[in-house]
């Protein structure tokens, strides 16, 4: 470690592992719940399951990201962290008001959550992903307003790199774009078109900026590869994300009452999305074919070629499938949509939280050329179980998909079968797709387990 | 290819790429804002109406349902519950949906089940109003069929 200030990444890394373990549970019990409706019920019903499931995602890549960030920072900026007290700090209040929040959903009745606190003031609940009471949603605006500023003025103060830069870029996007979280009009329409300026522009346009950043960071680290040569490709792969990504946040805009000139700018612009996800894939294994160095955490090189391919997979070939109008006239709000969902969170943004983790952890625990090589040998099959686990999660879903498709959605209104017909026929379907999640935990916690392995003295 | 491109060229792509790609969504944004009011029939958003949106908000529906194709794939499609539920007739689904709501949740084994949401009567109409008003939203005639 070259700043002293990059240990306070440590515990957001921690806490971003512990959260997505909580999380893989939630969507464990969401799984049995598909096939037995009795399972928690009426202890814990589906939109809570459902709601801790996915913002515990959006708050441990949170967590993530800041980790992230607070370790190659400073690396970046060759000086120490402007304060690692605030970010210390940050790390607290984030962390007690993201479970105060999650233990709101578990017992207290959303409809008494929203009837309260500052909600009935500025009403900002009850939307897909962004639950939250606005309390929380203020929490976070001020807990990313810190950390941004922090990460700024190290920047300032420091060295300004190629991927101190974008990364910046990427954060203040984030922030900007969440401000839209707040502004809920009366008319549903309306409402859902700036929903999206939220959800898309976060995850398919500023979050791949700082997907972008901390990959180039890491395989800087591992390959040696000098700078000029990474920030090139950096430069592309966010030129295409912004091309394509900006106006392809008009495959949202086929179906939800706006007009219809974005079944049009929506197909074509999104069809371009898979580029930049192309070209993550041949960054990655450039990079490692033409490295300068073998750097010992070859671990961490495996988890940024996997982000790169599992990525493009999720994010780029199952975003595909579905993003041209006429296809997802009849794919839209079915299973499609959540087998494209899990691989593409899991692959690009989970896993640029591995990858940075792999890499840095090792370091924060005074270890600079990583974990030895039992540990890393478990890391790796933990990292074929999770991959392996969710890409069969997401084939189940989107047989699953299909079938709904075919029974549900293709015949005429007098032959189609409904909702709930199908989904009792696609049971075995959802049975598949447990066990495939079951394969995923079971990757995590050997992934834990790797953390704690015993290396032979002899290397000494 | 990246032997031609340099990484000043590379970065006028992302500059100049960036800014036409902001330039386009943000005009498209704006006549967008400007056309959903008519497309949406924003006249006939009534009092009964925006407090439905409140009804379906505060209790979390789109964490189970989808509405115009969009939530949770657990229960089913809400944006057209008014003609497969009511037949396109406001008073039946009035009354469909009050006795819907009272009959929750239902007592067989292992299906899927809806909570109790204790609505008041006003708050059944409300909801009722706020589903049949998105009903006839103008979406390019989504979902496909009648079941949702």
């Amino acid at each position: 470690m070259k700043y002293s200030s990059q240990m306070v990444a440590k515990p957001y890394f921690i806490f971003a592992l512990i959260l997505l373990a909580g999380e893989i549970v939630f969507g464990l019990a969401m799984g049995v719940q598909y096939l037995y409706g009795d399972f928690l019920f009426p202890a814990i019903p589906f939109n809570v399951l459902r709601m801790v499931h996915t913002n515990l995602l959006i708050v441990l890549l949170l967590f993530g990201f800041m980790g992230a960030t607070y370790f190659l920072i400073p690396e970046e900026s060759e000086r120490e962290l402007w304060s690692p007290m605030l970010a210390k700090l940050t790390f607290w209040v984030f962390a007690a008001a993201g479970v105060a929040t999650i233990l709101g959903y578990l017992f207290v009745p959303y409809a008494t959550l929203s009837a309260s606190l500052a909600n009935s003031f500025w009403p900002t609940m009850g939307r897909e992903f962004l639950e939250q009471p606005t309390i929380t949603k203020v929490g976070i605006v001020l807990v990313v307003l810190s950390y941004i500023f922090n990460t700024t003025m190290t920047v300032i103060k420091g060295r300004k790199t190629t991927i101190s830069v974008i990364l910046l870029t990427g954060l203040f996007g984030l922030a900007f774009f969440f401000l839209f979280a707040f502004y809920v009009p009366q008319n549903l329409a309306m409402d859902k078109f700036f929903w999206w300026f939220v959800v898309h522009l976060w995850v398919e346009g500023t979050w791949e900026l700082i997907l972008g950043a901390l990959l180039a960071f890491v395989l800087i680290k591992t390959t040696g590869v000098d700078r000029e040569h990474i920030d090139k490709w950096l430069y592309l792969i966010i030129a295409m994300t912004l091309i394509s990504g900006l106006a392809g946040t008009g495959h949202h805009f086929f179906y939800i009452g706006t007009p219809g000139y974005w079944l049009w700018i929506g197909s074509i612009a999104s069809a371009a999305e898979p580029i930049p996800f192309f070209l993550m894939i041949l960054f990655a294994f450039n990079m490692a074919k033409n490295r300068r160095i073998v750097h010992d955490n070859k671990i961490a090189l495996t988890w940024a070629k996997g982000t790169a391919v599992v990525g493009f997979l999720g994010a780029g070939v199952w975003g595909f499938f579905h993003t041209l109008a006429p296809v997802n006239y009849y794919t839209h709000g079915t299973q499609l949509t959540a087998a494209h969902g899990h691989l593409s969170f899991f692959g690009a943004y989970v896993m640029i939280c591995f990858t940075l983790i792999s890499y840095a952890m090792p370091i924060l625990r005074g270890r600079p050329h990583g974990n030895g090589p039992k540990s890393q040998k478990v890391e790796l099959t933990s990292f074929w179980m999770m991959v392996i686990g969710m890409i069969g999660l997401t084939l189940a879903l989107t047989v699953a998909g299909i079938m709904q498709i075919e029974m549900q959605r293709l015949p005429d209104a007098a032959n189609a079968m409904g909702f709930m017909e199908t989904q009792a026929a696609i049971s075995t379907v959802y049975m598949v797709r447990l066990a495939f999640g079951v394969m995923v935990f079971l990757g995590l916690l050997t992934y834990f387990y790797s953390f704690f392995v015993k290396e032979e003295k002899a290397v000494a | 290819m990246s032997e031609r491109i340099t990484k000043n060229m590379a970065r006028n792509i992302y500059f100049g790429g960036g800014l036409f790609a902001i330039l386009v969504f943000t005009g498209l944004t704006f006549d967008t804002v400007k056309q959903i009011p008519k497309l949406s029939h924003d006249d006939k958003i009534t009092e009964s109406v925006a407090l439905g949106k409140k009804v379906w908000e505060n209790n979390n529906c789109v964490g189970c349902h989808t509405i115009m194709g969009e939530g949770a794939y657990y229960a089913p499609e809400l944006g057209n519950a008014f003609q497969r539920l009511g037949g396109g007739d406001e008073e039946v689904f009035k009354t469909y949906l009050a006795g819907w709501m009272a009959a929750q949740p239902m007592d067989i084994p292992n299906r899927r089940k809806m909570p109790q949401f204790h609505l008041t009567p006003e708050q059944v109409t409300n909801l009722a109003d706020f589903l049949i008003w998105t009903s006839r939203v103008n979406n390019q005639e989504w979902p496909p069929n009648i079941k949702g």
